[in-house]
């Protein structure tokens, strides 16, 4: 499996929607075909229209607020005594994280296509909230899936989403999670897709879905690689690049500006959701070499049993307590230009509390699993390596569990 | 003339729609399911059985029930077959048509799956989320097998769209009658849902077309003029409620079956 140059990755794929030959595809009952085919007409068309792509920045600028922070930790760096370790503050952006980038062009493209309501779910509630404040600003009624269990551990989020006018859905079925709401999702949608667009929180679903958030999410690396050229005068000859990876969207908008170089040049490390130390489950297909399945439309490594049943998940973080992945990093593992791990709660945890001690940044649990193996790889690495790591999302929405777990208040 | 077409051919010359009924396999019980589809196939014409799936995109809420109640039940793909077997083996048995998601079949293998379905005399395939032009080289391994693989057509399906799906299907087609999952309200008129049934069937008369989805003892003489029609969430409901009243869910849903059945003559 071989990655393509100068082409764009969320191009690569086959007429049937394929990456590699066997990530992604569209499976899906036949009522999702034509939504989903509108829907691929009019990105197609919009992605190549200046006045679109201006539209498209004029928000990401002044509403999102772009560029987020590209910061050193010159503390963390000098605790941790190897790499320099810098930071691109990502939860800068408007709501405080990037799942800000997919939810404005999806209500971009909806207000194209006359829809007046969007659906969308969320895990950690980031997604959600983001969704709801672009419907809120764009005109348009909003639906929010959510699972139960993340309604209880992600208050903050739940009370914003509520706050910007959304209706939250709350899903009892399954384990409550994430995995459930995109589900739940994903069957209002099939009920309700004359009337109602669709946005899904990751680069997961069906074909078009991970092409659109991944198409978004690449904000985040087109503004890293100006800041990287204005700070060193070119890029780095040893560049590490560490992401949090539950569907992949930050992750893969954090590398994709920067997919054509060596990766003896500019390494991209994902970072998966390990679970509790002493639990069998995870969130991590990637990293435990889950096998190939179809999960919310697409063909992936998903963590399943061997009937074909999808496997329960558990991990700290609510964003990263999903048992599939973006077709995409499936095609970034197999092709070898990404390297994935994984860390687990008490890991993320002991990253937070380091990070919090040395700097003013306050990541969330999803990229403090980033920052658990950007720390421990950096000790041995050498001073001319940057590393740089997505601080894709605010701690506030953990605020609960930070205080039970670390008795840290925010 | 395979079992599936004579099943529509006989309803025919009763000048009936053919009867299809929907239960999850393992639902509430292996035992129960088979017991179902034994006392069902009195009245029923056509016996769809669903291999559960954990995470069904497309079902609403009472086929999930049955569903996670089966796989609770430790209802595995095997069971699945062995439920099958005995029914065929059974003095009333109909034709079966398996339906699920195609994670299962991917997991089994699909050709293993396929001779699996043979062995157990399995007359045909609805993979939910295996749309047309995806499907078509596992519809044609359908084919060699002579085991039908069933087109789904929806509302939204286009012009172009449906002649090409009807042109590859086999001898069965399943019109699905309105924008839902499975277990919706009908909110479409039976009138809208019969004119675009003729559609279907204007391009080849042919080919059996059923109509499924929100189908209840209310709606289905309303579309009684189809080629057959599929009950599916109201049975699940059935056994639901059956279990939580503390009755038998098999004299239950075969009474349900019966006054569906009578609605229909
Ligand atoms: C802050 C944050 N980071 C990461 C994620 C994981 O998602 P993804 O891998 O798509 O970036 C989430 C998801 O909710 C999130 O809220």
């Amino acid at each position: 499996m071989k990655l393509k140059k100068k082409i764009s990755v969320i191009d690569q794929h086959d007429k049937f929607g394929f990456w590699g030959g066997k990530f992604g595809g569209n499976f899906v009952p036949e009522t999702l075909k034509k939504p989903i085919n509108d829907l691929e007409l009019l990105f197609n068309k919009l992605k190549k229209d200046k006045k679109f792509l201006n539209e498209r920045d004029n928000y990401f600028k002044n509403w999102v607020g772009a560029p987020t922070r590209f910061i050193k930790l010159s503390n963390l760096t000098e605790h941790v005594g190897g790499a320099e370790i810098w930071s691109k503050v990502v939860s800068d952006a408007n709501g405080g994280a990037h799942k800000i980038y997919n939810a404005t062009v999806h209500c971009l493209l909806a207000k194209k296509s006359g829809k007046r309501i969007i659906c969308g779910d969320t895990g950690a509630g980031y997604a959600g909230k983001m969704l709801s404040m672009a419907a809120k600003k764009f005109g348009l009624k909003c639906k929010i899936f959510m699972g139960a269990k993340d309604i209880k551990r992600q208050q903050p989020n739940v009370k914003a989403i509520k706050s910007n006018g959304a209706e939250i859905v709350p899903v009892y079925s399954g384990s409550q999670t994430l995995v459930d709401a995109v589900s739940e999702c994903m069957r209002f949608w099939v009920a309700n897709c004359d009337t109602t667009a669709m946005c899904v929180g990751s680069t997961v679903g069906p074909n078009i879905f991970v092409k659109i958030c991944g198409w978004s999410t690449s904000q985040i690396s087109r503004e890293l690689k100006i800041q990287i050229l204005d700070e060193f005068g070119k890029i780095p000859r040893r560049l590490k690049l560490y992401n949090c990876v539950g569907g992949g969207s930050s992750s893969f908008g954090f590398w994709n500006e920067f997919m054509d170089y060596d990766k003896k040049q500019v390494e991209f490390i994902g970072v998966e959701a390990g679970g509790p130390s002493k639990s069998k489950k995870h969130a991590a297909p990637l990293t435990y070499g889950s096998k190939i399945g179809i999960l919310h439309g697409a063909a992936q490594y998903v963590n399943q049993n061997l009937e074909g049943q999808i496997e329960e998940t558990e991990s700290i973080s609510a964003g990263l307590d999903y048992p599939g992945v973006s077709p995409l990093h499936c095609f970034l593992k197999d092709s070898k230009r990404a390297r994935y791990t994984a860390a687990s709660d008490e890991d993320a945890l002991k990253a937070f509390k380091i990070v919090t001690k040395y700097e003013s940044i306050r990541p969330s649990l999803e990229p403090s699993h980033a920052f658990s193996v950007a720390i421990s790889e950096s000790k041995k690495l050498s001073k001319d390596t940057i590393v740089i790591v997505n601080s894709c999302g605010d701690a506030q929405k953990d605020r609960k569990i930070l205080k039970k777990k670390l008795g840290i208040k925010l | 003339m395979n079992s599936i077409s004579k099943a529509f051919s006989l309803a025919k010359k009763e000048g009936r729609p053919a009867l299809l009924t929907y239960t999850v396999a393992g639902d509430n019980s292996k035992k129960n399911s088979l017991k179902i589809l034994k006392s069902i196939s009195k009245y029923a014409d056509i016996c769809e059985l669903g291999f559960p799936h954990n995470t069904p995109i497309a079902d609403g809420g009472q086929i999930q029930t049955s569903s996670y109640r089966a796989i609770k039940n430790g209802t595995k793909i095997q069971d699945v077959f062995k439920i099958v077997k005995d029914f065929k083996s059974s003095k009333f048995s109909k034709p079966v048509i398996l339906m699920g998601y195609f994670n299962i079949i991917l997991q089994y293998g699909q050709n293993k799956f396929l001779n699996d379905c043979k062995k157990n005399k399995i007359d045909g395939l609805i993979i939910v989320d295996l749309p047309w032009p995806e499907n078509k080289k596992f519809a044609s391994k359908c084919r060699k097998k002579a085991i039908c693989f069933v087109q789904l057509i929806s509302p939204t399906t286009s012009k172009r769209r449906l002649n090409s799906i009807v042109k590859d299907s086999h001898n069965m087609i399943y019109y699905i009658s309105m924008l839902s999952t499975t277990g919706g309200k009908l909110k479409v008129s039976p009138k809208k849902i019969i004119y675009n049934y003729k559609k279907i069937k204007r391009i080849n008369p042919r080919k059996n077309c059923v109509i499924g989805f929100g189908i209840t003892e209310k709606t289905i003489s309303s579309l009684k003029s189809a080629d057959g029609l599929v009950v599916g969430s109201v049975i699940c409901k059935e056994i639901t409620s059956s279990l939580n009243k503390r009755q038998n869910p098999v004299t239950k849903v075969s009474n349900m079956v019966k006054k569906l059945k009578n609605k229909i003559l």
